[in-house]
Formats: structure tokens, sequence, C-alpha cells
């Protein structure tokens, strides 16, 4: 029943004692972690999460991550980039292990998502802001959806981007799917792709003319956000259609 | 307590810190910024603040000049993002809104901030007056960054910040208090950090 769905979005968002499934790492600074969270809701690709670490003594801390698997997938996975000196990540990135239970609450967010049917997708990630991106990505896959996709990645260097193998095989010809990088640090040996950060001409270059249908979700540190929406609007996207979400303070 | 998580000690603080901090709220020095899609960035001959009655009838307005003309106030305040990062000790420059609000003749229980780039915000109308609420255009001794707000910004610091609306352009008077933008979104009608009032049912 329709109703039924619209009174379940209305209710408090409860905290729940999630599971750890895994914990995977994915490159040296990052891990994602799988869990089982019980009566799960579900969530559209491109939500958040928070999440609600206690100590012995009952001391809290809180922070938001976003969901990195598709609404498809009966797991939620959340993946995690570790900052130096941070109170909250390194303890998830090189504590936590399958079997610890932490306190979660979502989804949140209604903005930043993306249906399958919601059309063509334009994606800018800057570090760790690829993780809702992922999520749209694995729903595109989980639905088959048709929708033509294409992302552009920046990134310091080809070790710390995530996801790499599976963004290949999604990637593959004839999948609908473009991705392209830039690495802004570091680059191997006979790179080919952008060795900069992200500019008009570059965007212009990865996403072509404006598609009036597709909409773009930029998610990474706030000067790599601006950099992209302002471009993205100055190429003549509808501001309307340009999505943003930023993780944090500065850096990245 | 089966919600204690195995090895976390997490990080204290000065108690005298502490008490300044809301539940579930960290400290940051630096400036975060929250918005949903690009920064419009509106030059102040082309800005204005309107007050408007919930009809859409214009009470009041001023352009850039008259606005920066009318008496401001510099004030420092704590301030407390949803995304859980609280800022202390924040120095604004600011018209509060009660100088804005004081030729308009209306009654009204709420107001909604409109703002360039068409996001909005409700909010009681006792929460924008009395010296609670300020039209801030300077921060830190600087114009305020349009990546902040600027030309200028709501500035409610008592509420989440979400509520201090950035490129704000006007105040709707409101009988009844209807949702804006993130409110309509799953974030909290009212959004009170000490109540850790951050979404639907808090
Ligand atoms: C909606 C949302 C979604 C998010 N999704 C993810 C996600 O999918 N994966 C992920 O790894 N993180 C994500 N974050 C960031 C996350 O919530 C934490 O801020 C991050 O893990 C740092 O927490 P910490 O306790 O380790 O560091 P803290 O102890 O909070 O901070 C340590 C130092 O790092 C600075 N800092 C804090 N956050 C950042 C940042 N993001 N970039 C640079 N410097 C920072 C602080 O100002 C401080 O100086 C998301 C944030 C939001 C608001």
């Amino acid at each position: 029943m329709a109703g039924a769905a619209v009174l379940g979005r209305l209710g408090p968002l409860r905290w729940r004692l999630a599971e750890v499934v895994e914990v995977v790492p994915e490159t040296p600074s990052a891990a994602t972690i799988v869990l089982d969270v019980p009566d799960w809701p579900g969530h559209r690709a491109g939500q958040h999460a928070d999440v609600r670490l206690t100590a012995e003594d009952g001391y809290q801390a809180q922070r938001s991550y976003s969901i990195a698997s598709a609404p498809e997938d009966p797991r939620l996975a959340l993946t995690v980039e570790r900052l130096e000196n941070g109170e909250v990540s390194p303890f998830l990135v090189d504590e936590l292990r399958a079997g610890d239970r932490i306190e979660l609450r979502g989804p949140i967010g209604g903005y930043f998502v993306w249906e399958a049917n919601g059309g063509p997708l334009r994606l800018l990630a800057g570090g760790s802001g690829v993780v809702p991106l992922m999520a749209m990505l694995r729903h595109r896959e989980a639905t088959r959806s048709e929708a033509p996709a294409t992302l552009l990645y920046s990134a310091r260097s080809l070790g710390e981007v995530l996801y790499r193998d599976e963004l290949e095989r999604l990637g593959a010809a004839g999948a609908g799917l473009r991705v392209s990088y830039t690495l802004t640090r570091e680059r191997p040996p006979g790179w080919s792709g952008y060795d900069r950060r992200i500019d008009g001409d570059m965007l212009g270059e990865v996403f072509g003319p404006v598609d009036p249908a597709a909409t773009a979700f930029v998610c990474g540190p706030t000067s790599f956000v601006e950099a992209a929406a302002d471009a993205l609007v100055a190429l003549g996207h509808d501001p309307a259609r340009v999505k943003t979400e930023r993780f944090g303070p500065t850096g990245g | 307590m089966d919600y204690v998580t195995r090895g976390f000690r997490g990080r204290r603080r000065e108690p005298d810190e502490s008490a300044r901090v809301p539940p579930g709220q960290y400290l940051t020095d630096d400036f975060p910024v929250l918005s949903a899609g690009p920064t419009p960035h509106r030059p102040v001959a082309e800005w204005s603040f309107a007050v408007v009655a919930q009809d859409g009838e214009q009470l009041a307005r001023w352009s850039w000049d008259e606005f920066r003309a009318l008496p401001s106030e510099t004030v420092t305040v704590d301030i407390h993002c949803v995304t859980k990062w609280s800022k202390l000790d924040t120095t604004w420059e600011g018209v509060s809104v009660d100088t804005l609000l004081s030729d308009v003749e209306a009654e009204a229980g709420y107001v909604t901030a409109f703002c360039d780039g068409g996001y909005t915000t409700n909010l009681p109308l006792e929460d924008v007056t009395g010296g609670k609420a300020w039209v801030a255009f300077g921060y830190d001794g600087e114009p305020l960054e349009p990546e902040h707000g600027g030309p200028a910004r709501l500035l409610v610091p008592h509420l989440y910040f979400w509520k201090s609306a950035k490129w704000v352009r006007g105040l709707r008077l409101m009988d009844e208090d209807e949702p804006g933008f993130w409110e309509e979104l799953g974030y909290h009608l009212y959004g009170d950090p000490w109540r850790e009032q951050r979404y639907w049912g808090d």
C-alpha cells in the first residue's frame, strides 16, 4: 500500500544495532564495512546513514557515512576513508572486525538520490566522494537500467582509487557506462588519463554537450564540489540538475 | 550494554568546551560547507532583500546599498550543523531581523526564508525575533564568501545551521509552519541542536 510506505518514512529514524559481517580493505587508507542491519527499511541510491559509537564509559561519537551498496543488496555497505588523527574513521578502518556491533540509523537524505528510471547520469567524484555515486552505479546495474552514465573520478593517485576492478567491470564495452580518471598527485608510468585538477575543458571533453535530461551528481571535498559544480553551470548545465554532496571541511 | 562498541575509546573534550557542544556533535576549526547544489554568485548590484506577505504582497524591500545602510551588529556565536560539526566563537556582522521587521505591519506565526537557488527554510517568527537572528553579510571581519552564503545569509545560531539559509533574499510571513527544502526531505521541522532534532520524529 502506497500510504504505508509514506507513513514508514514519517516515523522516527531509530537507532539499530548492526552487526559487522566483513571489513574489506579497499586501499591502504580505506575499507568497506559490510553490515547486517536488522529491519533495515531500505534506501535509495545516494542516501547516507548515521553511525554512533559508544565507549565503555558511555561517551559517544556520531558521524555520517554514505551508503555504498545498491538498494537491491540485502547487506548494507559503507566505505570509510581513514583521516589521520580522526576520532572515528581510523577506528572504523583499522579496529572494527567481523562480529562487532555498531549503532546505525537511516536512511537519510532525499535529494542526492538517483532512481534507475531517473535519466542519464553524470557523476563527478572527488576522492571518497565516489561512495554514494557507486551506490547509483550498482543500482543501475542491479536494475539493468539502460540510462547512459559517465563517471569522472578525481583521486590523488591510482592507489587511492576505490572500487577500481568493479568500475572496470561495470564499464566494460556495451554497458553504457564510461569511466574517466584524473590523478592529481601521482601517476603510474605511461598514464594516459588526466593528470590535473578538474576544470571546464576536462568536463567538456568527458561529458560532451549538455543533455537537458541528464542529472549531474557531484560529491567530494568542498573545494572539489565547488570547482566541479561551478564548471558544470558555466558549461550550460541547469543548476537545478546539478546535485551536490560534501563530505567535509577541506582537504581531499 | 550491548551497544557499547568493542575497542572504541573516542576523544574527550575539555569539560568547559563540552558544555557548549550539543549531543552527537564534534568540534571543528574548519568552516565546512553544506548545500544541495551549485553556489549562486549574485552580484550585489542585483541583490535585494524583501519581506513579503503570505499571498506574495511586498511589505518591505531594500537594495544592497539600502540594506547596508541599516544599523548592523557584530555577534560572536557558536554554530551547529546537522552533519555533526560544531564551531565555537564564530564572529559575524549582520542586520538584526528585528530591524528588518520593525516597520512591517502584519501578523504571522512563522516565516519562510527564500533564497537564490530556490532553497527555502521555515522558522517560527519568535525564533527570528527578539535578538535571535540576523541577515549576515560579514564573517570574521571579511565580506561573506559565496560558498558560505554571500552576499548575505540568515544567521539563526540557536537552531541547526541549515536554518541559517545561505544566499537569502527575503522572508515570507506565514500563518502556518510550512516545511522548507530540507524539512520536506526528512529533516526536522524545528531543528533544536540541544534536543538533537535532526530528522523527522526526533
Ligand atoms: C553526508 C555525509 C556523507 C559522508 N560519507 C562519507 C563516506 O562515504 N566515506 C567517508 O570516509 N567519509 C564520509 N563522510 C565524512 C565522515 O562523516 C567523517 O567526517 C569522516 O570520516 C571524518 O571523521 P573522523 O572522526 O575520522 O575525523 P574527525 O575527528 O572528525 O576530524 C579529524 C580532522 O579532519 C578534519 N576533517 C573531518 N572530516 C574531513 C573530511 N571529510 N575531509 C578532510 N578533513 C576532514 C577535521 O576538521 C579534523 O581536523 C561523510 C560526511 C557527510 C556529512
